[in-house]
């Protein structure tokens, strides 16, 4: 097409309508390519390994029977991950040399070792000092502690990067510093790290996946139980992980829905006055 | 531990400079709100403050003056205490805080400066609104957290000073929807709430886009001319001209003239004060 011919604002629309369509045909490409990829998938797992109906409808609900307890075992060790994490976070940023070589030796050996050996050593290793913690809770406190390390840094840094003159203009205004704190760091602090938890919870479903080494009756345990059994591993496995796979995308929709809603709930307060 | 050392600044009584005398709206036979005796700032080896004193009336506006680097906003924050001074020794409204850099960390001295810092507001160079508070809830934090306050009665002080600052019709935007000048006066209306004996302004305009500077300025002479007291670290000769009672210029840490801004900027006797304010004329301000 001739631009020289066209008017300003025809030139415009023109534009915009070519921008739309070469957009509409990307995400078309891209809808093509995606279904090809599973149709691709589907028809070699169901030439090769003759899918049966019936082993299906049975093993399936089995392990779906897991899902509930992978959600609540990664639910309770985010939790605990969190609290560790903001004391983990403190501890960092004291000027208290206990609390920061405590904050610090957390970090640095939790982050600096295995999970799998971690969830291990709350199972095999401290019965031995006679110890003895029902699985659920040695999986909840491996994950639990190994995440806290990681997001302790992760809080230590969204605490830093509220600018110091929020602290200034708290404290020039007569609050104490924990009040200060309290009442104007943290809560822009936990903005800035909430979508990183979200991040984190995500990850955890998946890591959960290592609770099944210490026999808790989650996804991962069950679909490694009936396949051995049946000695049909792939197609169980396969499962589990259309389960993870649907569970991650499912807590990440829901994950963008709340950052959305909560950006969308600080303009409509601004609107309201 | 060793004994606290005494200091100098701290040590030797408060003394008036020549020039400081109660300005035109000060209350015949009012003692000073603040005096800071000779306080004295190291960073390292950086001596960034040299025994710089300072005495204010209330109901008086000065205008501290001097180039960046000279330590004018170091000497404005070691009023409070945002900066902890190496020497010296600040009274504020009765309130006593005297520099003691071997002992920072004392809850009875932390108690003694938020005491100093409830008498003294401050505005900043960046507003520091609290983005997630609203404007009236920015207003009323410190009121209900820091002195108590019941909520009506601090919304209703708030609201008070809201209108004052012309954003009694932002009471509920939040920061993020205001103009700089807006945030600004924003920012005012906030030290305000507390209701301080003085109000400290480091630089308050300097953030702003030249076409919003007006609006914030003519709000602090509005507060100058009804006898706020005031402490204003600016680089607008011609506000200090037409608010101060007095003026301040700093160099190197000291304050090397004091008097009547028709002196000091008009007709400045040192050749320090001079040099900086012949760059101003180059840079065109009128005045």
């Amino acid at each position: 097409m001739n631009a020289g011919s066209l008017s300003q604002s025809e030139l415009a629309a023109a534009v915009a309508q070519s921008d739309r369509r070469r957009e509409s045909a990307w995400s078309l490409r891209f809808r093509i390519i995606t279904t090809l990829i599973l149709l691709a998938i589907g028809t070699f797992i169901a030439v090769y390994f003759n899918v049966e109906a019936t082993f299906l409808a049975s093993a399936a609900p089995f392990i779906a029977g897991g899902i509930s307890l992978t959600i609540v075992v990664a639910l309770l060790s985010i939790m605990l991950a969190t609290i560790l994490a903001v004391l983990g976070a403190l501890g960092r940023l004291s000027r208290s040399a206990t609390a920061n070589a405590i904050a610090s030796f957390y970090v640095s050996f939790f982050r600096g070792t295995p999970l799998l050996l971690q969830v291990l050593f709350w199972y095999l290793g401290l019965p031995q000092v006679g110890i003895v913690l029902d699985p659920f809770v040695c999986a909840v406190g491996a994950l639990g502690m190994n995440y806290g390390a990681y997001m302790t840094e992760l809080f230590r840094a969204g605490i830093q990067a509220v600018p110091v003159g929020q602290r200034e203009a708290a404290v020039a205004l007569g609050m104490s510093e924990q009040t200060a704190f309290r009442r104007v760091v943290a809560p822009q602090a936990f903005r800035i790290v909430l979508p990183a938890i979200g991040n984190d919870f995500i990850a955890m479903l998946k890591d959960s996946a290592l609770a099944s080494t210490v026999t808790l009756h989650e996804i991962l345990w069950r679909a490694q139980n009936i396949g051995r059994r049946e000695f049909k591993s792939l197609q169980t496995l396969l499962i589990a992980a259309v389960f993870y796979w649907i569970m991650t995308i499912a807590f990440s929709a829901l994950q963008s829905w709340l950052e959305r809603r909560m950006a969308a709930g600080d303009r409509n307060q601004a609107v309201k006055a | 531990m060793s004994k606290p050392i005494d200091l100098r600044g701290a040590a030797e009584p408060h003394q008036l400079h020549p020039a400081e005398k109660p300005g035109v709206l000060v209350k015949a036979g009012a003692g000073p709100v603040l005096q800071a005796t000779r306080i004295a700032k190291w960073f390292g080896d950086n001596h960034v403050l040299r025994g710089a004193s300072i005495t204010v009336w209330p109901g008086e506006t000065v205008c501290i003056l001097g180039r960046s680097g000279s330590g004018k906003s170091t000497f404005l924050r070691s009023l409070n205490f945002l900066e902890d001074p190496t020497d010296g020794r600040v009274e504020i409204d009765g309130v006593v805080v005297n520099a003691d850099p071997f002992h920072t960390e004392g809850k009875d001295r932390a108690e003694r400066i938020r005491e100093l810092r409830m008498r003294a507001g401050m505005v900043f160079q960046e507003f520091n609104l609290f983005p997630h508070l609203s404007v009236i809830g920015n207003c009323i934090e410190a009121p209900i957290l820091v002195k108590g306050m019941a909520r009506k009665e601090a919304e209703a002080i708030a609201e008070k000073y809201l209108e004052k600052v012309g954003l009694l019709d932002k009471r509920d935007e939040y920061p993020s929807r205001l103009s700089g000048g807006q945030r600004q006066r924003v920012a005012i209306a906030r030290a305000l709430t507390m209701q301080p004996k003085v109000l400290l302004f480091d630089e308050p305009t300097s953030a702003l886009d030249p076409t919003l500077v007006g609006e914030v300025l003519k709000v602090m002479a509005d507060l100058a001319h009804e006898g706020r007291t005031m402490i204003v670290v600016t680089h607008e000769m011609d506000f200090a001209h037409e608010a101060a009672d007095r003026v301040y210029y700093m160099d190197q840490g000291e304050f090397v003239e004091v008097g009547p801004p028709e002196q000091v900027i008009d007709a400045p006797q040192d050749q320090r004060t001079r040099d900086f304010l012949a760059r101003f004329r180059t840079l065109g301000t009128k005045k």
